[in-house]
């Protein structure tokens, strides 16, 4: 494609340009990329003023735990084919074997065995097999990167984060189950009234997204610990107290998402023609069979991306859980400040920063899976304004 | 669509919110008028240690809390009106601090000063996210196809992971000797400790809602970017218009509605700011408006939560949202009465 003359790009304006998105692009993977780094070496070397004592781990090296250059090739072309497993395998298994009105589940059940089967690889048979290539090589088998896994599972084993995690895990799916279940009835309902009432009630959802999380969850309080009592009335003896528990949580929660959830889903639904359902219900369906068994299997997109960012509300949240649950059914973000709390030795933040590293890797996993669904929400509602 | 069809599906949905944020609401305003306190009694407890060739008794008059007969300490309800309110305003020591225009003394209290650092965080990165998001979003237009799918994938980390973890990310490299203060003390040939003031851990926290917040600007301005009209732009050019000419007069009128979108949610969004806080450990320095609610709202070393004040702190900064989106909603509204909804 040849562009006119007076479109093309004199070369400063390249250079400058390119420049800048170079810039921008150290700055935005910096960090996450510094503290991944991080994680992975002795506190001496992982809080060294030297770039280069922490990048290549100096300590660490010195108590013989290390990459050679072995393992690093080998390791770099494994994450290499695991990328592309991901990006273009693992998208098409999903499709052949998932019937198409279970693709979402599908999905799940794909990524969680594509996790477990990288974790299995790269903690478990990778590093006995390079250790032992290693001790034949000689010289280019010597470790010169410093490495250790023992924050991971010091944060993981011994100080019981997968309890956090498995918490994380309950409250995430609920929120993501209900918000889309409760979500996709409303946002189509809102989408194919003209009604005033529809523009008053999402003109309503906008205040309360507006709304800081604070301020409901001084509402919450006092009726949630004194659920049993308020509640005995109702229910007799079996009446349970609300504070702590995950349920609890995962309502509000979905409460506190809906009004973002039904905006989104409604823009999603004005995508679908009309004709569809006038179609389906000259066919003699109702409103529910029409919304069930047309309007749905069209959807997918929009709910897998509404699920996402439901997700990332519920996977995210620090405020409510910390404040609504007690410290057995803590999840992982508000557990991270149980960190800073006992942090007296370097060894122990670094252990925060494994925790931090842990709970960023599923996150990670998803843009590179979802990358095309996440920008494509982020701009259904807005470009048309 | 029948009323009766619609209540079926959207009713779930309302009765949520109704329960949930509605209900609360109200509660809310409720609790900050009225204060659970503990009853205490006055008692006269005589306590007798062995002593030689007597004991020694003390009569002293103690107050301690009623029990009840379940054991549990008894609790009283009482309005108290105003008063949380002026706990937490202390109209009398701000107006005195006013009219001594002293904003040193006015910031010592807690709500104006987390006002005060709520509006400026607010302010202050609206603009940043909006230009920033902006040059990102013009400059991958420009770029070759190809990069711009990475580019795409690196810029959207600051956005999606969780803020607590992105602010600590970035405080793990200014912390102490961290890797960038390393740097800046050797660039500067001088000391440096982000952690030891105020304004830097403002600049440091402002500094990371830029960079959490301007991915998402960057993708939502590229998508409005590629629906710009071609022909307009070709006939911009051919009346001489330069490069910055037509960004100024094409482009940014046309994403002009794409940049008030982008305003108001940032508007909504950093109005609650409080990860940055829990996230830089700040609230010795800083704090907001959110998370001067949270922190009444957390048990104190005794186990009692402050929900009085907390309430009517969180009345009060639901005002000040609520005066924020005064001007949008006026406006959503006048469009709907002209019949463009």
């Amino acid at each position: 494609m040849s562009l006119p003359k007076s479109m093309q790009q004199p070369m400063a304006l390249r250079l400058s340009s390119a420049g800048f998105l170079a810039f921008w692009c150290l700055l935005a993977a910096f960090p996450i990329f510094w503290i991944a780094v991080m994680s992975f070496k002795d506190p001496v070397d992982a809080f060294a003023s030297n770039p280069l004592d922490v990048v290549f781990g100096p300590e660490t090296v010195a108590t013989g735990r290390g990459l050679s250059i072995v393992s690093i090739v080998v390791g770099l072309a494994a994450l290499w084919y695991t990328f592309r497993l991901a990006t273009t395998t693992l998208p098409r298994l999903v499709k052949q074997f998932s019937p198409p009105h279970l693709i979402v589940p599908g999905w799940i059940i794909g990524a969680l065995v594509f996790a477990l089967g990288f974790l299995i690889v790269f903690a478990g048979i990778l590093p006995p097999l390079l250790s032992a290539v290693n001790s034949v090589l000689g010289p280019i088998g010597e470790p010169i990167l410093g490495l250790t896994t023992e924050h991971y599972s010091a944060v993981w084993f011994e100080n019981a984060f997968y309890e956090n995690f498995i918490n994380s895990l309950i409250i995430t799916v609920g929120v993501v189950t209900v918000s889309l279940t409760v979500g996709t009835l409303a946002g189509y309902g809102l989408a194919r009234s003209g009604s005033s009432l529809a523009f008053w009630i999402l003109i309503i959802a906008l205040i309360f997204r507006a709304l800081p999380h604070s301020v409901l969850v001084a509402g919450y309080l006092p009726p949630f610990i004194n659920s049993a009592e308020i509640l005995r009335p109702l229910l007799g003896d079996a009446a349970p107290t609300l504070y702590g528990k995950p349920w609890a949580v995962i309502a509000v929660l979905v409460s506190i998402n809906q009004p973002f959830t039904i905006w989104m889903l409604r823009s999603f639904f004005q995508n679908i023609p009309n004709e569809l359902d006038e179609a389906a219900r000259v066919d003699g369906c109702t409103h529910f069979q029409a919304f069930r068994w047309v309007i749905m299997p069209v959807m997918w997109p929009g709910v897998i991306t509404t699920g996402l960012f439901s997700f990332l509300l519920a996977y995210n949240d620090y405020l409510v859980c910390s404040l609504l649950l007690d410290a057995q059914n803590q999840t992982m973000v508000p557990a991270i400040a149980g960190y800073f709390n006992r942090e007296t030795t370097t060894t122990d933040q670094v252990e925060a920063v494994a925790a931090a590293v842990s709970i960023i890797a599923p996150l990670f996993l998803l843009i590179m899976i979802f990358q095309r669904q996440i920008v494509s929400g982020l701009t259904a509602g807005a470009v048309k304004g | 669509m029948k009323f009766k069809t619609f209540a079926a599906f959207v009713g779930p949905s309302i009765f949520l919110m109704l329960l949930f944020i509605a209900a609360p609401l109200i509660s809310v305003f409720m609790q900050s008028f009225y204060v659970t306190q503990p009853i205490f009694e006055t008692v006269e407890v005589e306590t007798c240690t062995p002593g030689f060739p007597t004991q020694t008794c003390v009569t002293e008059t103690k107050t301690q809390p009623v029990l009840g007969d379940d054991g549990k300490i008894v609790t009283a309800v009482k309005y108290v009106g105003l008063e949380s309110y002026v706990n937490v305003l202390e109209p009398d020591r701000a107006w005195a601090a006013l009219s001594a225009l002293d904003f040193r003394a006015l910031l010592t209290i807690d709500f104006w000063k987390a006002l005060r650092f709520t509006l400026t965080f607010t302010l202050v990165t609206l603009p940043l996210v909006i230009g920033v998001g902006l040059v990102i979003a013009v400059t991958v237009n420009n770029a070759t196809r190809m990069i711009r799918g990475p580019i795409i994938f690196v810029s959207l980390l600051p956005f999606i992971i969780t803020p607590v973890i992105g602010a600590l990310s970035i405080r793990w490299l200014f912390i102490g000797d961290g890797i960038m203060t390393a740097f800046l003390e050797w660039w500067l040939a001088r000391d440096i400790a982000m952690f030891a003031q105020g304004w830097t851990i403002e600049l440091l926290m402002m500094f990371y809602r830029v960079w959490h917040v301007a991915p998402f600007a960057f993708v939502v301005f590229y998508a409005g970017l590629q629906t710009v009209n071609q022909d307009t732009l070709e006939s911009a050019v051919i009346d001489g218009a330069s490069r910055w000419e037509r960004l100024r007069y094409v482009i940014i009128p046309h994403l002009m509605p794409l940049i008030v979108f982008i305003s108001l949610i940032h508007l909504m969004d950093s109005y609650r700011v409080f990860e940055e806080i829990v996230g830089f450990s700040s609230q010795a320095y800083r704090i907001s408006l959110q998370w001067l609610t949270y922190d009444l709202l957390t048990p104190d070393d005794s186990g009692n939560r402050s929900i009085s004040r907390a309430s009517a702190s969180a009345m009060l900064t639901m005002i000040g949202i609520v005066v924020l989106l005064v001007p949008l909603l006026r406006k959503t509204w006048r469009d709907h009465k002209g019949g463009k909804v």
